[in-house]
């Protein structure tokens, strides 16, 4: 008799788990994150209030929760690039605008991440690129990596090209840049050799002045 | 591209930073944006209710109303808003729309209401957001298939027949609408009253009679009286024979009508009789030919085109044939499976009446059905068990498709219900249409007649000219101009009707009254009278509550058109009757409406003018009093 008591308890116990888990997937919906104020984003950020609050009202249109995950990060990318598969570089991109890790992006993150390719110095972008590029934040991007991103990048250009695209085509495009930028042979290359080859080329230098006018 | 997307944009150009890098070529120049105004916002007003929103926001759907520049046309410069005279309930779902980028559907709004806002706002209803797309679908069918409904009901066979019609066609119209005509309906009515006669010798001469002389055996009456019955079902037989050879001969696609299950039900019904004369009477084929006599009672079912329910449950029938058909399958389903299972259960017993399950096959549907009969019971206890839950099981296979079938049935039948009532209500309906139809046109003729009779210089003219608003008077002129165009008038139906009679009739004054006052030259006469014609049309609009006795219409007329003529002139004596005639004809004011009409001479053949003008006044008494009076006055005075 007891024993049937204590197998009909254990049972309920072993319930309650999963009853409590719905609560919490329920929670974290209903979660609602706020930036912090007005004034400390303007100080932290090269945006002015009104700037701020254009993208803020942009973003909470987008997410009213206050926070972006990862699907609906690739999705909104995804429309711009209808033709190819943006989700790659939709993933790579997350990460590098996710700086804390925590699996979403909050409205710091993303005007942080958007004051600092808009506004920011040369030596700002070129570092934050590098990390994009280091996929697995070791400082150093190796020619996998580098790989990887091309690969991700040609992903999205999508099947219909002209030329035809071959499949080696983002190999050779990682040959030809690698070697440029690996000057010291190492198999790696170093943030300082990331932007020091990056200030000799006079074309990435002029081309990253191009984005300053977006907002 | 979805609305909200459209936000994230500087953020995926800021992104593209990452390529560069590994740029094999140079970046273009990015767009000047000349249009760099801060956003700002824009105040809509609908109808009083002020909304406002970013610009950003209606910028969303260029191919919009609201966000392409075909809302510059409802900016008011004075108060700088956008003003829309449309519905603000609706503007509401609209502009959340624009803010969300979904369409919904409000659920208490009419359908068709809401169409018209989409459409005039530019939004094509494709996009409504999944959450309402189906309850808009079914909204919008359901409307669909009751304005078809209606137009149908419009176009009811119960219109008149086109003027050019075959005596087929008419015979046709006659058998499908019995009311259409007294012929049809009468024998409409006989052939009902000879199908129930029918129907009841059948079953009366089944039942026993009294026995004959010399008989002990209780006879039917069938055959007791066979000669009478015999008689009886020749003539309706003939009836029905000849009912099905005029409906083929009259029916437009033969082979169509051979088909339709009312035909077959006539011919099964008359074939028996056929038969049976054919056939020799001869014992072993008899009994083939008394089956054959109960095809006879099919003649039932020629009364479905007498009852309308008959026909609307057959509908149903017909249109419930899914759901009929899962149940008979289901039922079939349980019945075999138990039939299988009480055989074996109930095989050892003794002195069983379970001898097969094809035998079972009764017990089943009987304890199913809960009829019970008791003639098969089961004795074990298996047996017993298996029974009671055969038939707890049959109340519930047989429960399920029936409220489907309820309710198919009740749909049909009060969709039938209300398109009764709508063919009804439509005469009534019509006829209050027409006569605010009528309301218009009667005013512009109205206006017609205080123009002409009313003294421009006269204070009269300001009783005569009612109040009219500003939009009447461009309407009604705008009527004036399209009659000097056609230089003919208007008229309303009723005048009409009368000029061809008189025109049949004939005038005292031996007057053609032909209306087309383009022969005035040749014929002077012709030209004044339409012309008088159509005043004492005018005249008798005016007069709708005076009746004027259609007896005596001729004299009064010609008094009338007499004293009218004279009565409008403004001076000049009255015995001047050809100079008055002529100058009456020459009045500006009355050739408003005939133009090309050279001022005709005075009607010579005039002796019918009333020496005295004793009559006159009693006559003009008649007529309206308000425009009279002063006319009255002035014929005292001449």
């Amino acid at each position: 008799m007891g024993a049937v008591v204590g197998t009909l308890t254990m049972q309920t116990k072993q319930r309650r788990p999963s009853t409590d888990k719905a609560d919490d997937d329920l929670e974290m919906t209903m979660v609602c994150h706020r930036p912090e104020g007005l004034d400390q984003l303007e100080a932290q950020t090269n945006f002015s209030k009104r700037e701020l609050q254009v993208l803020y009202r942009g973003f909470k249109n987008e997410c009213p929760s206050g926070v972006v995950n990862e699907d609906t990060f690739k999705q909104i990318y995804s429309q711009f690039f209808p033709h190819g598969d943006a989700s790659t570089y939709a993933h790579y991109l997350f990460n590098a605008f996710d700086s804390a890790h925590t699996g979403s992006i909050k409205f710091e993150d993303f005007v942080t991440a958007l004051s600092i390719l808009l506004r920011g110095s040369v030596q700002e972008k070129l570092q934050w690129t590098f990390n994009l590029y280091d996929i697995n934040r070791d400082g150093y991007i190796n020619k996998e990596e580098m790989t990887d991103i091309v690969r991700a990048i040609y992903d999205m250009m999508g099947k219909y090209t002209y030329p035809v695209l071959k499949t080696d085509a983002p190999k050779q495009h990682v040959d030809a840049f690698f070697q440029k930028m690996d000057k010291n042979r190492d198999g790696v290359v170093t943030l300082d050799e990331f932007i020091l080859s990056c200030q000799e080329d006079e074309n990435i230098m002029r081309s990253l002045q191009l984005f300053e006018n977006v907002i | 591209m979805a609305a909200g997307v459209a936000t994230w944009l500087p953020f995926a150009r800021a992104a593209a930073v990452g390529w560069l890098p590994l740029a094999k070529k140079t970046m273009p120049k990015p767009p000047v944006d000349n249009s760099s105004r801060s956003d700002e916002i824009l105040y809509v007003n609908v109808s009083g209710v002020r909304f406002q929103t970013w610009k950003n926001t209606l910028d969303r759907y260029p191919d919009t109303l609201l966000g392409s520049s075909e809302k510059e046309f409802f900016y008011n410069e004075d108060t700088q808003e956008y003003f829309f005279d449309r519905d603000p309930e609706m503007f509401r779902h609209i502009l959340n729309f624009y803010r969300t980028g979904k369409l919904h559907y409000p659920r208490h709004e009419c359908i068709q209401a809401f169409d018209e806002e989409l459409a005039f706002y530019g939004i094509v209803p494709e996009i409504i957001g999944d959450c309402c797309m189906e309850e808009y679908r079914d909204r919008k069918k359901e409307n669909q298939e009751r304005l078809a409904e209606d137009t149908e009901a419009n176009e009811a066979t119960d219109a008149p027949l086109p003027p050019h019609s075959t005596s087929r066609e008419r015979l046709w119209r006659a058998f499908e609408n019995p009311h259409t005509s007294t012929m049809a309906l009468v024998f409409y009515y006989v052939t009902g009253f000879f199908i129930a006669v029918s129907v009841i010798a059948n079953v009366v001469e089944t039942v026993p009679c009294r026995p004959p002389k010399g008989r002990v055996k209780d006879l039917p009456c069938g055959e007791k009286y066979q000669l009478a019955f015999f008689c009886m079902d020749t003539a309706c037989v003939l009836i029905f024979t000849f009912e099905y050879l005029m409906r083929l001969f009259a029916a437009p696609s033969r082979c169509k009508f051979m088909r339709s299950v009312m035909s077959v039900i006539d011919v099964v019904a008359i074939m028996p009789y056929y038969i049976g004369l054919v056939m020799p009477e001869n014992e072993d084929v008899s009994g083939a030919f008394v089956t054959l006599r109960v095809f006879r009672v099919f003649r039932i079912f020629k009364f479905s085109r007498h009852s309308q329910g008959l026909r609307i449950l057959g509908y149903t029938l017909k249109s419930c044939a899914s759901e009929l058909g899962f149940l008979l399958f289901s039922l079939t389903m349980a019945i075999i499976i138990f039939a299988t299972v009480m055989f074996y259960a109930e095989k050892g017993t003794k002195g069983s009446t379970f001898t097969s399950i094809p035998a079972s096959f009764w017990y089943t549907i009987v304890t199913m059905t809960t009829l019970g009969y008791g003639d098969m019971v089961p004795n074990t206890i298996a047996g017993k068990i298996f029974g009671s839950i055969c038939s707890l099981s049959g109340v519930l296979v047989i429960a399920l498709p029936v409220p489907v079938i309820v309710s198919n049935f009740s749909r049909i039948y009060h969709q039938n219900q209300r398109a009764d009532k709508m063919r009804a209500q439509q005469k009534v309906r019509l006829a209050r249409i027409r006569m605010a139809k009528k309301g218009t046109t009667n005013a512009f003729l109205q206006y017609k007649e205080d123009r002409a009779l009313g003294d421009p210089d006269s204070d009269n003219t300001a009783l005569c000219v009612k109040n009219r608003s500003a939009f009447e008077h461009q309407h009604h002129h705008l009527l004036h101009c399209l009659e000097k165009t056609t230089n003919h008038e208007f008229t309303d139906e009723m005048t009409y009707s009368e000029l061809c009679m008189t025109e049949s009739v004939g005038f005292r004054t031996s007057r053609s009254t032909s209306l087309s006052s383009q022969q005035g030259v040749q014929n002077n006469s012709t030209g004044c009278c339409p012309r008088r014609a159509r005043r004492r049309a005018a005249m008798r609009l005016a007069n709708s509550t005076v009746s004027v006795s259609r007896g005596s219409v001729q004299e009064l007329d010609t008094l009338h058109i007499k004293t009218t003529s004279i009565a409008s002139q403004n001076r000049s004596s009255l015995n001047a009757q050809a100079s008055d005639l002529k100058l009456n004809c020459g009045e500006p004011d009355f050739t408003a409406a005939i133009i090309s009409i050279p001022t005709p001479p005075a009607n010579s053949p005039d002796e019918s003018l009333p020496s005295s003008p004793a009559p006159i006044p009693g006559i003009l008494r008649n007529t309206r009093a308000r425009a009279f009076t002063h006319e009255t006055v002035k014929i005292s005075s001449l």
